[in-house]
Parts: structure tokens; sequence; C-alpha cells
């Protein structure tokens, strides 16, 4: 395998050192470009008290190309299908190469806190949030405690 | 020419009268048919030196450098009406998809918030951590617009992006040979550039970051790598950048030209693969042209034959885009299939299951609802009392209604199997010849060797093949249009015209593949020749007549076509 660029390196070493608050990342001891990730579902938002897990992966074209990021737990999300893709502008079109996986499982963890139905990847979902909001942050609560909670 | 113009106004006075009243139909064929001869003197008195045909479009074909000229004009009007240099200028017509008088209204309006659409100067104001004294930045102070993102997470993404670049530029203190890129993390690069945002990266990053934009994405508006910041490279810094990548600098030069083609209605791209030029066709630029002409256009290599109007075919001469459009679809529609279960099958009369009956008797019983029905007058069995097997209830109600229905269809599908057998056998044909034409020049070869022929003596089995490919393709989109025209005189006079050709044209092919004698060849050439040129004329006359009849809007259609009046007699 090719020598990892400094980039990731660096960017792996920070990860380490100074975590962002609930997040983890530790790449793949066969595979630094692969990452094993948890997200702590943030105060406030109905996957309060859940730790979700992902995969990162880091492209050959990375930083030029964006970080492939996927859900590996069951979430109950208008803008998370259900085989764990996310829908999150930073991963297509607008990602910069300046961003970094840091900053991405950010954005992530912020997606967590704001649904947005009103550009929906789990159409069903987003209709749920839509229609009765109530309801469908019930449902987002009870797959958390299904789903995301240890134990 | 002014006496044929007041006559034409003559005939579409009648057809209007027409549809009203049908008896004056006959008087009218007779003035029609005079008016065919009309055209055909005209042509005599014309010969096909003269310059455009009427059924022939008016265009140009644009080397890439010729649109490259083009944009550079257009640049350098609105830079100099704007008063902006030329690479904001490119950025704000690319903005504004290169429409000029839109552009000037709105730089008008608000020159500050279409600069900052366009990327040419910041949305926000730089960041912090750009010194006061950088110059380049000082006209983006003023440019406060709020074309922040307007959705919370779109927010969330861009303010985390925002940390994220505090944390990974550099401190503008920092000496030039100690400078880390924050792309690639390398602190060895000498070289650094930036636009006037003033986000430094390394040259190397650069390069990569616009390589993969062009050749990747095929993108040209390539933004700063800067998270969440708006600027786009100008022209002068993406071709400075890529010095040494010049194909990638084409292909940038190449999707720009791509995106003005595409913007601009009266040009378009050569479909053939590889082919960088562009055709320019004012006259079919808009949707209603297209109802009165077909515009088959080539670029500058001549066999890159193509329609301007559609994608369909490169020249499906006589017959406008929209309907050749239809007939296609419903060629290729299943919509046939359909028309075949109707003409096939009979439905249940009670269930409406379809029914193909493929033997035994006519007392049918009904596999789905068990309903008891006579195959032939589609009653119900329970009437034909006593007297099985032999239906003489051919008048009775319930059984007419069921009959017609199947009467209909079934003249449809024949009509439509008529047009469409000869549609197809034209296109076979064509083929055909052109496999014919590949034998006959072997043996002309022959002969040139073994006579004492020259080889432009025997061009002549070559220009009747390409006239009677030609012709072929012609009368194949003919059969297209009849099936769609209304039946009137003016169909009457298109189908004299058809079959005039159709008839030149099998006479020609039988000539073509009548067999070769060297010494008949004088003779066969003489023959050859005059009937090249009669299906010539015939194919002139037909193409003539039909751009004229769109031209004056003779033609009328048993469906609704886009562009046209509602059809009057739907077919069924």
């Amino acid at each position: 395998m090719a020598a990892l660029p400094k980039r990731i390196i660096k960017e792996t070493e920070r990860l380490n050192k100074e975590a962002p608050d609930g997040i983890t990342a530790e790449p793949h001891e066969d595979n630094l470009r692969y990452f094993d990730v948890t997200i702590k579902g943030p105060g406030g938002s109905p996957f309060e008290g859940g730790t979700f897990k992902l995969e990162l992966f880091l492209p050959e074209d990375y930083p030029m190309a964006p970080p492939k990021v996927r859900f590996l737990t069951k979430i109950y999300h208008p803008n998370i299908d259900r085989l764990g893709r996310i829908c999150l502008d930073i991963l297509k079109d607008k990602w910069s190469p300046a961003l970094q996986i840091r900053t991405v499982l950010l954005s992530i963890q912020a997606l967590l806190s704001s649904p947005n139905p009103d550009d929906p990847l789990a159409t069903d979902v987003a209709k749920h949030y839509k229609e009765n909001e109530k309801e469908a942050i019930a449902q987002s609560q009870e797959w958390t405690r299904k789903y995301a909670v240890a134990g | 020419m002014s006496s044929e113009g007041s006559d034409v106004d003559f005939y579409y006075d009648d057809d209007d009268e027409m549809i009203v009243d049908d008896d004056e139909g006959s008087a009218i064929s007779e003035d029609d048919m005079d008016g065919i001869d009309t055209y055909r003197d005209d042509y005599a008195a014309q010969p096909s030196s003269s310059k455009r045909k009427i059924y022939e479009v008016e265009f140009d074909t644009l080397p890439q450098e010729a649109v490259e000229g083009l944009i550079r004009k257009d640049v350098e009007y609105i830079s100099s009406i704007l008063g902006v240099e030329t690479d904001a200028a490119s950025l704000l017509l690319r903005h504004m998809n290169w429409n000029k008088e839109k552009l000037i209204e709105r730089y008008m309006e608000d020159s500050a918030a279409q600069s900052a659409k366009a990327g040419i100067a910041p949305v926000e104001p730089p960041p912090a951590q750009i010194p006061p004294s950088s110059s380049r930045s000082s006209s983006s102070r003023s440019v406060k617009t709020s074309s922040a993102p307007k959705r919370v997470t779109r927010r969330t993404t861009a303010e985390s992006a925002l940390k994220a670049k505090a944390l990974l530029t550099p401190e503008p203190s920092v000496e030039p040979e100690s400078f880390l890129c924050p792309i690639c993390c390398d602190d060895s690069q000498p070289k650094t550039l930036s636009l006037v945002c003033d986000h430094k990266f390394c040259a190397d990053c650069w390069v990569h970051h616009l390589k993969n934009k062009i050749r990747v994405e095929g993108d040209y508006s390539i933004k700063c790598m800067a998270s969440g910041c708006t600027l786009i490279a100008t022209d002068s810094f993406v071709t400075s950048t890529l010095a040494e990548e010049p194909e990638s600098v084409e292909r940038y030069k190449e999707l720009i030209v791509r995106s003005f083609v595409a913007a601009n209605k009266a040009l378009k791209f050569c479909p053939y693969p590889s082919c960088t030029y562009t055709v320019s066709c004012p006259n079919a630029a808009t949707k209603s042209a297209l109802t009165q002409m077909v515009p088959t256009v080539h670029c500058a290599t001549e066999s890159h034959k193509f329609c301007f109007g559609c994608p369909i075919e490169s020249d499906h001469r006589p017959v406008i885009c929209g309907v050749a459009k239809m007939w296609l679809k419903k060629c290729e529609d299943d919509s046939e299939t359909a028309n075949w279960i109707k003409s096939n099958t009979k439905e249940c009369s009670k269930c409406q299951s379809t029914i193909e009956k493929n033997g035994g008797c006519n007392h049918m019983t009904c596999r789905k609802c068990k309903y008891e029905f006579c195959w032939v007058c589609m009653g119900p069995w329970s009437e034909h009392g006593t007297t099985w097997y032999s239906c003489n209830r051919f008048d009775e109600a319930s059984g007419i209604e069921a009959r017609d229905a199947q009467a209909r269809s079934r003249a449809s599908l024949e009509r439509y199997l008529h047009y469409y057998n000869r549609w197809a056998n034209h296109e076979q044909s064509a083929k055909l010849s052109a496999d014919m034409y590949a034998k006959t020049e072997k043996k002309m070869e022959e002969m040139q060797i073994t006579s004492n022929l020259s080889w432009i003596e025997v061009q002549f089995a070559k220009k009747a093949a390409d006239e009677l490919f030609k012709c072929r393709m012609t009368l194949k989109w003919t059969y297209a249009m009849a099936y769609y025209l209304q039946k009137d005189n003016e169909k009457e006079i298109f189908e004299a015209n058809q079959s005039d050709l159709e008839q030149a044209v099998e006479s020609l092919t039988e000539l073509l593949e009548s067999p070769i004698e060297a010494e008949d060849i004088p003779v066969l050439r003489q023959k050859m020749t005059d009937k090249t040129v009669y299906v010539q004329k015939r194919s002139e006359i037909m193409l003539e007549d039909t751009a004229k009849g769109f031209l004056e809007n003779r033609w009328r259609w048993n469906v609704n076509v886009d562009g046209f009046e509602p059809a009057t007699v739907l077919a069924d």
C-alpha cells in the first residue's frame, strides 16, 4: 500500500489527542484509511442517550474527494436511509479539501440535532416528520433506545 | 413569384372552408393540382445551382476557436459596459448563464450581490486571520449579502467548517518557508497560491484540486479550496496554475465552450464523437420555428449531418421533428401490442378479461367469471335458445357494441401497419441498396481494368446509389408524415408526390441492379444518369412542396401536434 499522506497522519493524530465531544474515531490497524467511528446522540435531540456506530473511509483522492461515511447503527432520521447512507451537502457537492474528518463528524453530529425533512433521503421518515413531528420524534427515541443503547 | 403567393393564399382560404363544406372538395383538388405544376415550373426555371432551397435551412459551422472568439467578444463587451476586469466579466457571464441583458440589468441593480453570487468577491467579510493590510480583499468588505445558508443543517455545516478553517489556516506572520499547507499538511512546499480571498494553499494542492474538478467532475466553476469560501477561480488563475497541464487547460476551455453553446439556443455542438465543431442556426432556435421547418444541418465535416431541432435522426425531412418523434414513439411503444390484443382477442362482456379463442365452438365460458356468451355476437349464450352453434342473432343489440369496437380497432391496426410496413421497407431497401452498390462498384472496378473506361466514367453508379439512399430516407419519413396527415386534398397531393418519387426510385433501383456488360455501359450510363436526375427532381419537388406546406401552414394532422391547431378529425 502506498505511503499514507502526511495529511491523514496528522488528522489521525489530532483525532486521537483531542477528540471532539461525544465523538471517537479510530483507524483500523490493517487499513489506516478505514475508521471505526462512534457519535453520541446530542443532548436535547431525539437521539440523546444513544451511541451510534459509523464507518468512515478515506478514498485514494482524499482530500480532493470527500470521505465516505455510513451509519452502522439503525437510526430513524429523515436524512439517513435504511442502509445508513447520509444526505449531507459537504459529503457531496459542497466538499472542500479544507474540510477534515473531524469537521465531517461534527457536521453529522449537528445533523442529528436538527433533522431536515425538507431535504429528505428516507422519504417515509421525512413524511412522518412533516405530518406528525411529535410522533416521529417518539419513534426516533424508541429506535435510539432499541438499537443505540448498549446492553 | 407574386402571383404564386396569391395562389397560395387562395388555397389556404379554401382549405379552411373545406372543413365546413365538403362538397367543394373536388373543385379544389383541381386547383391544387395546378399548384403542383406551378412548383414544377418554378423548379425548371431555377436550376439546382440557385443558392438555397426552400427545404434547406441557413446555418454556419464554427470551429472551437470561433466559439471561443464569441465568448471573448461577450466578455469584452460586459467588461467595458460594467467596467470590470475581463476575468470578472467572464465569471459574471457564466453565473448568468451567458445572458448579457439579464446580467447587465441585475448588475446595475446590485453589483455587490451579483459579484458575490458569481464568485468574484467573498460573501462574508474575509476571515480574521487575513491581515487588514491585504489591499486585495478590501473590496469585499462592503459585501455582506445574505446568501447565507437557509437551512439549519447547512448552517451548522458552515459553522463547523469555519471552525476547522480557523484551526487549519496558518498565521499570516509565518514565514513563507515554514508555510504548512492545510490540505496536504506538508511544510516543505515552496510555492503558495490563493484567490483574492487570500486563502493560501500550496501550488501542488491547487493543481490537484483544479485537475480533479476539471477532469473528474467536468466542472469549470471551481471554488476556492477553503470550506465555505464561495470564490471561483478565474480563467487566468486556472490557466496559469495549470501551465504544465495543457490537457487539463484544453478540457477547461472546452467545458466553457460547451456551457456557452448549451446556453445559446442558436448554437449546437456537432453530436458526432470527438467532433469539436459547433453549428450556428439562428433560424431554428425557437420551438415555433420547428413546426415550420426541418433544420437538417452539418458541421464543417460534411458527412456529420444532424438535425438541429432533435436527436431523432440525422435527416428526417420532410416531416418535422415533433411528428417524427411521435411516429417513432408509436413504432417503439407497446401500444401496438395492445392493438394486436384488441384485434385478436375479445373481452368477456361481464368481467372484461381478455380472451383469445384458439379453437372449439362458439359457446364460450369465461374461465374467470364463468359467464357464458357467444363468440360470434358477444351476446349472452342464454339468448341463443336451442339454436346451438349457428348464431343467427347478428343484430342483437347486446352484441353490436362489442363488434363495432373490434372492427374499429382492427381497421386502425391495418392502417398503422400499412404505413409502418412501407416505412420499414424503405429503411431496409436503403440498406440493401448500399450493399448493392458495393457489389456494383467492384464490378465497375473490374471493368475499368478490362475495358478502356476511365474512373470518372464509372462514377454514375455511385451518384445513383447516393441519390437512392437519400430518397429512400426521404420516402421513409413521408410515410410517417402521411400516417398523421388528415385526409384532405393536401394529403392527396402529398401522396401523389410521394408515389411519383417512389416510382422513380424503384425504377432507378431496378437499373442499378441490372446486370452490367462492358458493351452496354454507355447506354446504361445514359439511362442511369437520366433517371438519377429525374429522381433528384422528384425528390426536390417532394421536399419543396412539404417545406412550403409547413411555411404556409397547409398541413392538417389527425392528431394534436404541438404548435398546430387542434386536429379537427381525430384518428381512432
